[in-house]
């Protein structure tokens, strides 16, 4: 299949998204505040892993160079990256990472809804399958977003500090990429820009509820989704790549 | 996974008070009823030392199943492939699953997932030894699903059958996953026996490394076990050591298919036993494992410590939430 530069761009950087924020997510098995919470995050890197899986396998057709899902998520270097730095950034506490994961969720739930009517068949029918668990966790990490906010004093700070160092990187999710227009108008998925209003109107209300300020935009950016990642990527990758770098072509 | 077959008698300060007077009319109740092969229910009287016996075997395999995920999950960020990734981790999810329903059985039994958890943190509770062994290399995945999985299947398949419903009932659901558990590690290392000869030599490495702690999972052999009265009550319904040969027949079949070399020079087919004899067990490594002097013994403890003080905060947070919600109902009502 031989898919546009900017087609094929669209999808590796919804799949590494999901690849990088299900590796992370993973890191907490076993090490979770409550074996309930244990489950659900393992439960939630799964899917995640599942959603890369998915959408690396169909990047990689678009590409129609024969990389499968493995060769696209070991074996490339950090610059082809496409994700998100959000997804990227260290797990730090659980309230860093609850609140991580309901910015993402809630922005990969939007745009699940709106990838189900593409004109990429293919691409319409992951996202279709994957909006169920984007809106299960959006409503797992929100509701923990809520009772941390809400609960103590210590917890109310731990999660204010992770909003604010987070939500300057949530500036990333709806950057306009070169090629935007071009797939919005093939009818493959929306534009980023556009997923920002109806993103606000879900997260802002629900910090509201948590009882947490949301900080003013500042002119902080991040440029993961154009390859350029912060100095946490490199060692995520030096993790995830171990075992392709370190035996090359053999089969597992 | 699980817990190995090690009855080791526990300090009186563990009981939880009695519920019900020793009454004669009830004990014959019971007996009556273990006998006859019945299932003893979370409701019905039971003889305390009975009750204690559970909470003690529920609980050690509860937190074995829980210090279970920090070997594997070493492995989850490091999995070669995204499918072998998505497999190790819901099989490390299936673990903390497992853990959740052992917990919930011996809650049945009146007491509370905190004080049993307390006991692990204090040192006071055992867990499987074989997870103060480290998972080095990635063949060790496969040969934990394969040999540790496998031995506790053979421990597991007994149990659910055992006299207490709950527990009986939990080992059913458990023994599924598990038998699902070891055909995936077999997989994993037969997959890699057909690779490379660096992959090969891996798992070869990693069966030297996991064949014995695997056999020691039975436990201390019949003649050296201390006696409880498990067995008269059906809570253990075969020995260790008909267990462990049970286990050793199986696998050296599942060797010879794999194509590896089970680390024993004196294990061989007796044709006049009709099972294979192997080696002396060192039970000295064995003993010092149980007694805290484990590769991992001080990691594991520490991981999970570490993990349950790191979330404190948040356990505190979701309870002070709750009361605060409830109150503003309160108030709104």
């Amino acid at each position: 299949m031989n898919a546009s530069p900017e087609h094929i761009d669209y999808v590796l950087r919804i799949g590494d998204n999901a690849l990088i924020l299900g590796q992370r997510t993973a890191e907490w098995c076993g090490h979770a505040p409550v074996l309930e919470e244990d489950m659900a995050l393992a439960n939630m890197a799964l899917d995640l892993i599942g959603q890369a899986r998915l959408l690396l396998t169909h990047a990689g057709r678009l590409e129609g160079r024969g990389r499968d899902e493995d060769q696209l998520a070991f074996l490339r270097t950090e610059g082809q990256y496409r994700n998100l730095t959000l997804c990227e950034l260290p797990n730090d506490d659980f309230g860093r990472s609850m609140v991580r994961l309901f910015l993402f969720a809630s922005f990969q739930e939007l745009l699940f809804e709106r990838l189900a009517q593409s004109s990429d068949a293919e691409l319409g029918a992951i996202a279709a399958k994957s909006l169920k668990e984007a809106r299960y966790h959006a409503r797992h990490a929100g509701d923990w977003v809520v009772r941390l906010g809400d609960g103590t004093e210590a917890s109310h700070a731990r999660a204010q500090a992770a909003l604010d160092y987070l939500w300057p990187y949530t500036a990333e999710m709806f950057a306009p990429a070169p090629g935007d227009e071009a797939v919005a108008a093939a009818g493959i998925g929306p534009a980023w820009s556009t997923l920002e209003a109806d993103w606000e109107a879900v997260v802002l209300p629900a910090f509201g509820e948590a009882t947490l300020t949301v900080p003013a935009r500042t002119p902080f950016r991040s440029y993961g989704k154009f390859g350029r990642h912060s100095e946490h990527m490199g060692h995520l990758l030096a993790t995830l790549q171990h075992m392709q770098r370190t035996y090359p072509g053999a089969q597992w | 996974m699980y817990t190995q077959a090690l009855d080791i008698p526990q300090p009186k300060r563990d009981e939880p008070a009695g519920r019900a007077p020793e009454n004669a009319a009830y004990q014959a109740e019971f007996d009556a009823k273990i006998d006859a092969g019945g299932y003893i229910e979370a409701k019905d009287w039971m003889p305390e030392a009975y009750r204690r016996t559970l909470i003690r075997q529920i609980s050690q395999h509860a937190h074995s199943e829980i210090v279970g995920m920090l070997p594997e999950g070493n492995w989850i960020t490091r999995a070669p492939t995204l499918k072998r990734k998505a497999i190790l981790l819901a099989k490390v999810q299936d673990e903390g699953g497992h853990g959740l329903y052992l917990y919930a059985a011996a809650e049945t039994l009146g007491v509370s997932r905190d004080e049993l958890v307390e006991a692990l943190h204090s040192g006071r509770a055992k867990y499987s030894s074989i997870f103060n062994y480290p998972t080095l290399t990635w063949a060790d995945i496969g040969v934990i699903g394969w040999l540790v999985d496998g031995a506790a299947i053979m421990n597991q398949i007994p149990l659910c059958k055992c006299s207490y419903g709950p527990y009986a009932r939990a080992m059913v659901r458990i023994c599924k996953e598990e038998s699902f558990h070891q055909r995936q590690g077999y997989d994993l290392l037969l997959t890699m026996m057909r690779g490379t000869a660096e992959q090969r030599e891996m798992v070869q490495d990693a069966v030297n490394r996991w064949w014995w702690p695997s056999i020691m999972m039975f436990g201390p052999h019949d003649k050296d076990s201390v006696h409880t009265e498990s067995a008269r009550w059906g809570i253990k319904r075969i020995s260790n050591d008909d267990l462990r040969q049970k286990f050793v027949d199986a696998t050296v079949k599942q060797a010879e298919v794999l194509g590896v070399t089970l680390p024993d020079p004196e294990l061989k087919w007796n044709e006049a036993r009709g099972h294979h004899d192997f080696g002396a067990i060192d039970w000295d490594e064995f003993w010092a494992v149980v007694g805290g002097h484990g590769q991992c013994n001080v990691d594991r403890l520490a991981a999970r410590v570490e993990a349950w003080e790191d979330g404190a905060w948040v356990r505190e947070a979701a309870l002070e939430h709750e009361r605060k919600r409830a109150a503003r109902e309160r108030r709104a009502a």
